[in-house]
């Protein structure tokens, strides 16, 4: 099968400092996958870099295009949706509105998205700043699922929420998985989620791919040097 | 209904009434004042389309204003000279209609605000409010040195230009045309805020990054609403230049362009009558302290002061409540 996404040795740079210096990934169509480290070792950089936020060295192609030639936003268009770290809803608007102004023709639209999240459905002439930290994640991937992506990328979508709401978030990823078969790329914390949700996971360690493969098959050993945990 | 609608509605039915008593009173110089606050409102309402919605500061926004104005004025003063406009490779006549100077005015305006929005989009802030400010003073210089049509003395038009069907001469026929653009611009601005374009422009002026990650580019988004909200502006110079049968450099002013902005500031940013009551104050206020004392800038700028420090929301602000944040 070949790769939806395929990044090889990616490297990139914030000003002098380099953070990542040489990662290789892939996500197959409908596969889920894990992107694990620690604090500091380039997962976000790595998304940010996939999504064409941020300048990189290296191979980058989605759907075999490649991706380092588009600006962000055409990127996005090919079918990469974003839910960024510390979620970032469009503030002013409405549940409704920050639905409608990301959409994107395709299966996914507001009755969806509401019978994803039956709480955004309750909420949808609210304004987003006035949501909780949860309904906010929630509305956050809603946003991204509205532009129909072929690929999901999920950046610490259950970082700092209530066990609950995290739940119910971690239930929303596998019944995409179950019933979608969209291919999503998770970074998270959870090994325990993780393992359950994902098919494969790729361990960055200091900004280049230390370990790939299935998380039940993870050294104890490694899990401690590569997650702490 | 929320008080805002109430208060919208209220506006709208005292531009709608006051004239109209003005009419049956004979007082034509009330309707000409009206006339003149509707028109400023509308240019008001141009410019709340970038500023209000795509949060875009724009200080040259006199520019389509005065392009607007030029268009009425080059165009009735070939007409009145019975001179054309262009001989060859084809024959353009001055005309003396008014909706064709419209659709002229709207056009060369819209095409300036593409080409400016193109250059000046690429920055942000205060270069963004700099290089606007540039090209006001460009065209302001320009017109001023442009012999042909009147330089620094601008030029007169005898007789106002004419809408079929309607003697525009009468002044508040004359103000029924403004005052039915004018709602019209502002059925369009609220149309727009509310559609996937003005949503994903208001979404670019909160979180840029969000906006391309979700598939949309932010400068073509701000390129498109400076161009509508440039166009718009040029309507209101074409018809501010009709009002007073005169068109100079003046309407390429910086300070007008500083007008603008108070206008919305005043009525309330982001607010969709917003620029009409700021206009419509302002043009009271001039005329009333104006009359009153020479320096009644000082207390207007006096009023300005206390707006932004105590009613962030501007006078809507205050009479209807705070509305959804803007910053």
């Amino acid at each position: 099968m070949s790769a939806l996404l395929q990044v090889e040795g990616l490297k990139a740079t914030y000003g002098a400092s380099q953070a990542l210096f040489g990662v290789d990934l892939q996500v197959a169509s409908g596969e889920v996958v894990a992107l694990m480290g620690r604090n500091g070792m380039g997962k976000t950089t790595t998304v940010k870099c996939i999504c064409r936020l941020l300048r990189a060295e290296g191979d980058i192609s989605f759907d075999g295009k490649d991706l380092r030639r588009l600006p962000a936003h055409r990127a996005a268009r090919l079918g990469i949706g974003l839910v960024p770290e510390g979620r970032r809803c469009f503030a002013d608007l409405t549940v409704q509105e920050n639905l409608t102004a990301a959409a994107r023709p395709g299966p996914w639209d507001m009755g969806k998205v509401g019978m994803l999240f039956p709480r955004l459905g309750e909420r949808r002439t609210q304004v987003a700043r006035s949501l909780s930290g949860g309904e906010q994640q929630m509305l956050a991937i809603g946003r991204a699922l509205m532009t129909n992506p072929r690929l999901l990328i999920l950046d610490e979508a259950t970082e700092g929420l209530a066990p609950l709401i995290r739940q119910e978030i971690w239930e929303a990823i596998s019944q995409l998985k179950r019933e979608t078969g969209m291919a999503i790329l998770i970074i998270d914390k959870s090994l325990k989620e993780l393992t359950q949700v994902s098919d494969r996971a790729v361990i960055l360690n200091r900004g280049r791919t230390a370990w790939t493969g299935a998380l039940d098959g993870l050294d104890p050993e490694l899990a401690h040097r590569y997650l702490g945990v | 209904m929320t008080r805002e609608t109430l208060f919208n509605l209220a506006v709208l039915a005292g531009l709608v009434a006051l004239p109209i008593y003005a009419h049956l009173a004979d007082e034509p110089f009330t309707i000409t004042l009206a006339t003149r606050a509707v028109i400023l409102s509308l240019a008001a309402v141009g410019l709340n389309i970038a500023l209000g919605i795509g949060g875009l500061v724009s200080l040259g926004h006199a520019v389509f204003f005065g392009i607007g104005g030029y268009a009425m004025g080059i165009l009735a003063f070939h007409a009145q000279n019975y001179m054309p406009l262009m001989e060859a490779p084809f024959l353009i006549e001055g005309t003396k209609s008014m909706p064709v100077i419209w659709l002229v005015a709207v056009i060369a305006s819209a095409l300036a605000a593409l080409v400016i929005g193109l250059l000046s989009l690429r920055t942000s802030g205060v270069y963004f409010i700099m290089i606007t400010l540039a090209f006001g003073q460009m065209f302001y210089y320009f017109a001023i040195s442009w012999s042909a049509y009147g330089g620094e003395d601008g030029m007169s038009i005898y007789v106002r230009n004419g809408f079929p069907g309607l003697n525009t001469l009468i002044p508040i026929q004359f103000y029924g045309l403004c005052l039915a653009a004018l709602v019209l611009a502002l059925g369009f601005n609220g149309a727009l805020a509310r559609s996937r374009f003005g949503l994903a422009l208001n979404a670019a002026r909160q979180v840029p990054d969000r906006v391309r990650a979700v598939g949309l580019d932010p400068f073509r988004l701000r390129l498109v609403a400076f161009t509508i909200s440039g166009a718009i502006t040029g309507l209101a110079g074409a018809l501010f230049a009709d009002l007073n049968r005169f068109v100079s450099p003046t309407m390429f002013s910086w300070q007008l362009s500083g007008e603008f902005i108070v206008f919305i500031i005043i009525g309330g940013t982001a607010r969709l009558f917003g620029p009409v009551v700021g206009a419509c104050l302002f043009v009271v206020l001039e005329h009333y302290i104006g009359g009153w004392s020479d320096y009644w800038h000082i207390w207007f700028g006096l009023l300005l002061l206390v707006i932004v420090l105590f009613g962030r929301g501007g006078v809507i602000g205050l009479i209807a409540g705070k509305a959804r944040a803007h910053g």
